[in-house]
């Protein structure tokens, strides 16, 4: 039964990774750039669910829906300001940029609401229908956070695939993505094809955020960084650029995580868990899903 | 007023003058041939006709409207499409999204329309099938609609290319050399396929192409470059004695 309980709670984190995951695949498969400053949208948007249903009272689904139009607005304008000018250049300079981006939002965030941590209260706390699942006669618990962590991730990779397959704005995601050239040829507007791409990731971001704070109950102005840097290790894990890539190696990396945090050592679990990454790139350089390049000689 | 008016198109790349003083004046309803020897400057011609290049000199008048050096995207809606040389679909799409991608600026609803699903989605979709259905019966394509665009044969995938640029709904059409690769059945086949789009859409074409009887067969008038300017032009008996061609290809003095 206690391993029912670290795989489960695994899975919820992991659920975690894949939405954050699921902002860096798409940004790199459209705009085929490292967005490092990820990480640090998920924190802010923590804080505007901290303040706002923390702090003021305000209704959780509010201030969710708050904070992910707030990380929407974040993530388009820094594409804006910092990414777009640098369109054709060295994707070094793209990638430096990045995270000078995420330690000017850090730094930010520190001034603004200073570096002590705080502790954020769940956005299912309080709720009636929202209760952790008791079963078998009491052996097993499942907090409300975990299982609301799950579906709603089920939920919105369920919604991406569809918006991604099935719609024209989806279409030109993906033509993008393949050939940018080309897909410009054929009078796709690239820019606002990449501001769409920023303003999705931002908003699950902000998603990804709540969800994750609700689990882990402190949050500082370094609370994106590693849940940034694992989410990215996801996005690599299931193959960079591939939307169920992200899902399948954000879950998996959250159990490796939780499972050998409690089967090996706490201190290690990290460690094993960029392990893991490693030794999949030796095996599979593209990650679990990711597409096999042939060049034609 | 033609369709499409070049005048004293140029571009250089730092010291090299790639082409120089190009005029051009394309008819609606006609079909026009670029050719020469490689490296003579066609695709360059093309690139700077769709906005991938900014010509450094000289103007393109898209039916009344200077496109000159606008990005490839308000070309595109202004009505230039083309194909491209080295084939460049969408591979990991299906036949029919790749038209799709193409139909993107021609009908269009709001994002949030597609997000919610609502009625007008299913409809504007289900339109967009339609048309895009359409053109791949148009180019016998209809039978492989799901299949990826990668798993066509090579044939059909240049028809793919051209349905697609199509879907745009140009007023200008650019084929860089659609034949290419094929074998003669497939040529004869093709060049039936460009006469008829001709007369179906009623748009204008221009095509660069190295097999001479394709050119010959097919276009109207042909304008033949060298080192970056025009050397000759005039219908294919014209371009098949003159000197100056000749010795182009074939070296001489």
């Amino acid at each position: 039964m206690q391993f029912f309980s670290y795989l489960i709670n695994g899975i919820s984190l992991g659920s975690v990774y894949a939405l954050i995951a699921l902002g860096y695949t798409m940004v790199y498969g459209i705009a085929k750039m490292l967005n490092f400053a990820h990480g640090d949208v998920i924190m802010i948007g923590s804080y505007v669910v901290f303040f706002t249903f923390g702090t003021s009272g305000m209704n959780p689904v509010l201030s969710i829906l708050l904070s992910m139009v707030v990380c929407t607005i974040l993530g388009v304008t820094v594409e804006r300001i910092a990414y777009r000018p640098l369109r054709e250049a060295p994707s070094l300079a793209v990638l430096i940029t990045a995270i000078g981006v995420s330690y000017l939002l850090q730094q930010v965030a520190q001034l603004s609401w200073k570096s002590d941590p705080k502790s954020f209260i769940s956005v299912v706390s309080g709720s009636d229908f929202l209760k952790p699942l008791t079963l078998f006669d009491g052996q097993l618990t499942i907090s409300a956070e975990t299982i609301v962590t799950i579906i709603a991730c089920v939920v919105i990779m369920a919604a991406l695939m569809w918006f991604v397959n099935c719609t024209s704005a989806g279409h030109a995601m993906l033509a993008v993505s393949e050939d940018r050239g080309a897909a410009q040829l054929m009078g796709v507007n690239v820019n606002a094809t990449i501001s769409l791409t920023f303003a999705i990731g931002s908003a699950l971001a902000a998603v990804a955020g709540a969800l994750l704070c609700s689990s882990y109950p402190t949050l500082q102005p370094t609370t994106g960084a590693m849940p940034g840097i694992k989410a990215f290790v996801a996005a690599v894990f299931g193959g960079i650029g591939s939307i169920p890539g992200a899902f399948v190696g954000g879950v998996l990396l959250g159990i490796i995580e939780n499972l050998s945090k409690a089967y090996i050592s706490t201190q290690l679990s990290d460690a094993i868990v960029f392990l893991v990454l490693i030794v999949v790139l030796i095996v599979k350089p593209t990650g679990l899903l990711g597409k096999k390049v042939n060049v034609k000689v | 007023m033609a369709l499409l008016e070049v005048s004293n198109l140029g571009i250089a790349f730092g010291g090299l003058q790639a082409v120089a003083q190009l005029d051009l004046s394309i008819e609606k309803g006609h079909l026009y041939g670029l050719i020469g020897p490689n490296g003579a400057g066609k695709t360059t011609v093309f690139n700077m006709l769709t906005g991938v290049y900014r010509p450094t000199e000289g103007n393109i008048v898209l039916d009344g409207k200077d496109i000159t050096g606008q990005n490839p995207e308000l070309i595109s809606r202004a009505g230039v499409a083309r194909t491209f040389q080295n084939i460049r679909l969408f591979n990991d799409m299906t036949v029919l999204d790749n038209v799709k991608v193409g139909l993107h600026n021609q009908i269009k609803y709001n994002m949030w329309t597609g997000i919610l699903r609502l009625p007008a989605y299913r409809e504007k979709e289900h339109e967009m099938n339609r048309q895009a259905k359409k053109l791949l019966k148009i180019f016998d394509l209809d039978g492989q609609a799901n299949l990826k665009a990668s798993q066509l044969p090579y044939g059909k995938q240049r028809k793919l290319e051209i349905a697609r640029a199509l879907a745009t709904n140009p007023k200008l059409l650019l084929l860089d050399e659609p034949a290419a690769g094929m074998n003669p059945n497939e040529t004869e086949e093709l060049m039936q396929t460009v006469r008829s789009v001709r007369d179906q859409f009623g748009i204008a074409i221009l095509l660069i192409e190295h097999d001479m009887n394709f050119v010959m067969g097919i276009c109207e008038e042909i304008t033949v470059l060298d080192y970056g300017r025009v050397i000759a032009r005039g219908d294919g008996k014209a371009i098949r004695n003159n000197p100056k061609v000749i010795a182009a290809y074939l070296g001489g003095d």
